[in-house]
């Protein structure tokens, strides 16, 4: 009983730290790469799990569908759905200065929260979509340890194709766009549009995590997708392992899912009258956490270790 | 008794490989000394250098005989030095006015004195003093620019290519004036691309090359040297 | 026409709160180069200090306001010190990082310190005049008085920034950081006046918001958003455009629920924000870009 216990409580963590994974691998195409700072991860994430949900549940007449896809639809559908999203954010601020892009991103987070909140025709508002099926439902393979195995596919699948790209031309003019714009921008390179790809790229990729996370959880309502949870945790993630390298990325989701879910276990050691004080206590850890990272190690746990470059730029 | 200002085997740069390669530079009390040389050579890295804007990795600058090696531009400015940058060296949102009193902003009590010292030098800027100084012309920056600079009344003006980007007209009238200033026993040391002009009002100069000097004579023996017409004075 | 008229007023009020934190990003911006994220949070911490104030010796909502100032340009500094100080030589993009930090931590000890439920300064209902000569036009006392405070506020910081060797140095710094330093105006000591005014003008915010309304650990945060649409729409680093772009983006907040549900009123103010990065991103008047 004990180890049953123990083994799907690991089960449930490492499904977290994969689905966390995915979004930090994003997050790291857009700040790791190129230097841009979003921190409306949460509205991507939404997007990308409303998204695959409302296209696979059952009808319901509370909200719109469900039209009772399969699961890769699904995906295939957050993927679509905040690839448009990462686009006209994308267009609107390829070409501004990072704080502007900053402040946009979390425009478009309230925005998508405000619009899952009050649009009940579509998302069912604060009541919130339940019953969404994992991706092997009624078959006797289903188990949340297969659909740890799923995530864990697709982590690797999106941390190869990252990988690829880093290493790939494409990623040497983006971390050359990081490392000196103006010295790129007169090597002929478009700036905007190889920012705009990254940006689009990395938004896909948290669809993603979105659509990963919602079938794992199975109900999703607007409380989830509060900035904290989408948004300053993968920040941390991306910062503790190492922005620029995306093996820290998935170890800093790991880690940093490994402390926040000790300090669950830790402030759940305080009398339940002082549920809420635990949470900000948790917030409070994390935040402090992650200060200093920032003045010890900024670098992260694995530094980025860029391939050469032909011609190092100074 | 010492000079102004010594620097000695001056090594530093901007945290890359050093591109100042040994400098000298010794301006004394009565005179104007220029620097010229070709791009790149490290002129204005070295006033830079000598100010404490970038670090002196090895070497020393003395001032009155006394180490200012890598003081702080603060420290540098009570000790009565002041540097004139060659861009961006207005506050373009502030009065004329305003960019002179910042200037003195670490000088104590009454500015009317130096203002009135600086407007008798620079009587446009009397005129206008309140304009904004993003507003006015090239030549009318300079003036702000190295007026600033005057408020403190500086022993040693510093100044970084004061005619870039001016007509000839104004580069005459700032040479002028900066004769004018050196005659109230401000020593003078200057960056200039317009390196005939220069020479012929400077008591001395200095000619460097990727970072170290090359020649160092007077003004008007430089200007006759051969080699150094040849190498950057167009022949 | 008395709706417009009421809805005028309530924009101005909001308005109000609006600029008193956009002047503080503004200026935060033109000396240190980010955006600050915790300014939303500044707000509310200052609103609490100044309840925790007054309750702490009985007094009435108004008293609220010089203890949330006077505390939170202290904690504003002793942030600056303690976090952004030694991260500052770094690239600004990481200040903006850790001001995300900071936001979280510091809301996080708001709920900590004074519980997550709605507080409010005083009880009960303020009855508001009722102005015949304007259409039966209503405004309350508080109202008019958040509307005065600011202006006084606003012209302290215009005299200061104009009038006080300080202010035009940190005028100066904004312009030209290289030259100010050049010149010997001390860095550190303007900066830290500009967390001290960023800081009180936040908390004067803060105390605005919560007597209008209520106080709540997201009071802040969900602000933040309008305080920079409001310093974007002024010309980020231009503290008297954030005055206008505070009323603008008040007003049109409150003007819109003629048209669409409340709920949407900061989609509003990022709409606004939105058009202006597209058209004009230095802002209706020149910023530093």
């Amino acid at each position: 009983m004990e180890l049953t216990g123990i083994a799907s409580y690991l089960v449930s963590f490492l499904t977290f730290a994969g689905v966390y994974a995915v979004l930090a691998l994003g997050l790291n195409m857009q700040w790791g790469f190129t230097g841009q700072f979003n921190i409306g991860i949460a509205g991507f994430f939404a997007v990308g799990a409303y998204t695959s949900a409302i296209l696979t549940t059952p009808s319901s007449p509370a909200y719109l569908g469900g039209f009772g896809m399969p699961f890769l639809i699904g995906l295939l559908g957050a993927v679509i759905a905040s690839t448009v999203l990462g686009l006209v954010v994308g267009l609107i601020t390829a070409r501004l200065r990072t704080d502007y892009l900053a402040i946009a991103s979390i425009g478009i987070a309230e925005m998508v929260r405000l619009f899952v909140k009050n649009e009940d025709w579509l998302t069912n508002g604060v009541r919130g979509i339940a019953g969404i099926d994992r991706p092997l439902a009624g078959i006797a393979l289903d188990s949340s340890f297969a659909y740890l195995v799923i995530v864990a596919l697709f982590v690797a699948g999106v941390y190869f194709l990252v990988e690829r790209a880093y290493a790939s031309p494409w990623g040497r003019v983006l971390r050359a766009i990081r490392e000196n714009e103006p010295a790129t921008a007169a090597a002929g390179k478009s700036i905007a549009g190889f920012r705009l790809q990254a940006f689009v790229l990395g938004s896909a990729i948290m669809g993603l995590g979105g659509g990963l996370y919602a079938h794992f959880f199975g109900f999703l309502s607007p409380e989830a997708f509060m900035p904290l949870y989408g948004t300053f945790l993968v920040w941390v993630m991306l910062i503790a392992g190492g922005s620029g390298n995306n093996r820290g990325a998935i170890l800093g989701a790991i880690v940093v899912w490994g402390v926040w879910s000790g300090t669950d276990l830790l402030t759940g050691l305080l009398p339940s009258e002082h549920a809420t004080q635990a949470a900000a206590l948790r917030v409070l850890l994390i935040g402090v956490l992650l200060q200093v990272i920032l003045v010890l190690r900024p670098e992260g746990i694995l530094p980025e270790k860029p391939p050469k470059l032909i011609a190092k730029k100074r | 008794m010492s000079s102004l200002l010594e620097a000695k085997g001056l090594y530093g740069g901007y945290g890359g490989a050093d591109i100042l390669q040994g400098t000298n530079l010794r301006v004394e009390t009565d005179e104007i000394v220029v620097i010229v040389g070709p791009n790149g050579a490290g002129k204005s890295t070295a006033m830079k250098a000598v100010f404490g804007l970038l670090r002196i990795r090895e070497g020393e600058v003395l001032y009155r005989g006394e180490a200012i090696t890598n003081a702080k531009p603060e420290q540098m400015v009570r000790r009565g030095i002041a540097y004139v940058p060659q861009e961006k060296n207005v506050f373009p949102s502030l009065t004329v006015r305003e960019n002179l009193e910042m200037g003195a902003y670490l000088m104590k009590g009454d500015l009317s004195k130096r203002l009135d010292k600086v407007y008798t030098l620079f009587p446009k800027l009397a005129e206008r003093r309140r304009q904004q100084a993003g507003l006015m012309s090239g030549g009318e920056r300079q003036m702000v620019a190295m007026g600033r600079a005057l408020m403190i009344d500086p022993q040693l003006l510093m100044l970084d290519e004061p005619t870039a980007g001016l007509s000839p007209l104004l580069i005459d009238e700032t040479f002028e004036r900066i004769k004018e200033i050196n005659a109230q026993g401000i020593g003078v040391l200057m960056v200039e691309q317009n390196a005939k002009q220069a020479l012929s009002i400077a008591s001395r100069g200095y000619v460097l090359a990727t970072g170290s000097n090359r020649h160092e004579d007077t003004g008007p023996n430089l200007l006759a040297n051969p080699e150094v017409a040849e190498m950057f004075l167009g022949g | 026409m008395t709706d417009i008229l009421q809805l005028l007023v309530y924009g101005l009020v909001l308005g109000s709160v609006l600029t008193m934190g956009a002047i503080g990003v503004s200026m935060i911006f033109g000396i240190l180069r980010f955006a600050h994220f915790a300014h939303g949070d500044f707000m509310t911490l200052g609103a609490y200090l100044g309840l925790s104030f007054i309750s702490a010796f009985g007094l009435s909502s108004w008293w609220a306001l010089p203890a949330a100032m006077v505390g939170m340009a202290a904690v504003a500094v002793f942030i600056d010190q303690v976090l952004y100080r030694r991260i500052r030589r770094t690239q600004p993009v990481i200040l903006l990082i850790a001001s995300f930090g900071m936001a979280l931590i510091l809301r996080s000890l708001v709920q900590l310190i004074w519980g997550s439920d709605n507080q409010t300064y005083a009880s009960g209902i303020q009855f508001p005049w009722r102005l015949d000569w304007l259409g039966g036009l209503r405004l309350k006392p508080d109202h008019l008085w958040i509307m005065l405070i600011s202006l006084g506020l606003v012209a302290s910081v215009h005299l200061f920034l104009t009038r006080t060797r300080l202010g035009k140095a940190m005028r100066a710094m904004s312009d030209n950081m290289d030259l100010a330093l050049v010149s010997g105006i001390p860095a550190e000591r303007v900066i830290m006046v500009t967390w001290v005014i960023g800081g009180a003008l936040a908390a004067a915010a803060g105390v605005f918001l919560g007597i209008d309304t209520r106080l709540h650990p997201m009071m802040g945060w969900t602000t933040l958003l309008p305080v920079f649409a409001a310093a974007i729409l002024g010309g980020i680093g231009r503290p008297y455009g954030a005055i206008a772009g505070g009323m603008i983006i008040g007003v049109s907040m409150e003007m819109s629920t003629l048209l669409i549900p409340a709920a949407y009123k900061p989609a509003v103010a990022f709409a606004i924000m939105v058009g202006m990065l597209i058209l004009r991103p230095q802002g209706i008047f020149k910023g530093t870009v």
